[in-house]
């Protein structure tokens, strides 16, 4: 029980460090450090994909790869919702 | 999860077409207003969880077939992935837009700037809206349905 409360105690210090880390270096409000995608991304919306929602453009072109990361995710939870539960039946 | 009151009821039927359609317009519209295929399909499922509430789980069982749903749910993800790899083979790009600009089905080019919505813009965007949305109705819908219908379940086995 020491062992692990030591153990736990350190990982919570180590956790703690880099979350002060990050609230100190972290950017003030309003003010991104890197723009240049962010930009490129806004001019070229309109042009590149044809679409005036450039959350959309976003999600489904030029980061489309997250996306169908993000429905294999739901993909594999149907899959193990329906093998614990589809058993059951009246 | 058995049925509720004739009011609960009454008012599920108010409110489930209603629901269907905002969630459709959400899907649909996703190229062009704020949603997509995620969120327009986690509305049409709350509706359909709101019928699930009001009605039990066995008479929603006995309409719509699980298997049936889960084959919604894989040409959702097999008209994604082609659409994918449709772009590899006509863009050179996986994932690449080969319908936008190209003048044919979604393929106008809108004005830089800020212009009126157009729907028959963004290439493949809103086929990816409708095979995500498909997805997404299918397979939460069928997440909600079967953890129901084996919460209201007499004997687990």
């Amino acid at each position: 029980m020491e062992k692990r409360m030591i153990v736990g105690a350190l990982g919570l210090a180590v956790v703690a460090v880099f979350l002060l880390f990050s609230i100190v270096l972290i950017h003030p409000f309003g003010e991104p450090g890197e723009v240049q995608m962010d930009d490129y991304i806004i001019t070229h919306t309109q042009n590149e994909t044809g679409t005036n929602n450039g959350v959309t453009s976003v999600v489904f072109d030029f980061r489309g790869f997250d996306t169908l990361g993000e429905a294999t995710i739901l993909f594999s939870a149907v899959a193990g919702v329906l093998l614990f539960f589809r058993r059951i039946r009246p | 999860m058995s049925e509720m009151t004739k009011i609960v009821k009454t008012t599920a039927n108010i409110l489930f077409p209603f629901t269907m359609i905002f969630g459709l317009y959400v899907i649909a519209h996703g190229h062009l207003t704020p949603g997509g295929g995620f969120q327009g399909g986690a509305i049409v499922v709350s509706g359909c969880a709101l019928l699930l509430v009001a009605y039990g789980s066995s008479w929603v069982f006995d309409r719509i077939k699980d298997k049936r749903l889960v084959t919604f749910e894989s040409m959702g993800a097999i008209g994604f992935i082609m659409l994918a790899f449709l772009g590899l083979v006509f863009s050179a790009v996986f994932f690449g837009n080969f319908l936008a600009g190209s003048g044919t089905l979604f393929g106008t080019t809108p004005a830089t700037g800020s212009t009126l919505a157009d729907f028959n813009t963004g290439g493949i965007l809103p086929l990816m809206n409708f095979a995500v949305g498909l997805k997404v109705i299918a397979g939460l819908f069928v997440i909600v349905l079967v953890m129901a219908y084996a919460s209201s379940a007499k004997e687990w086995g």
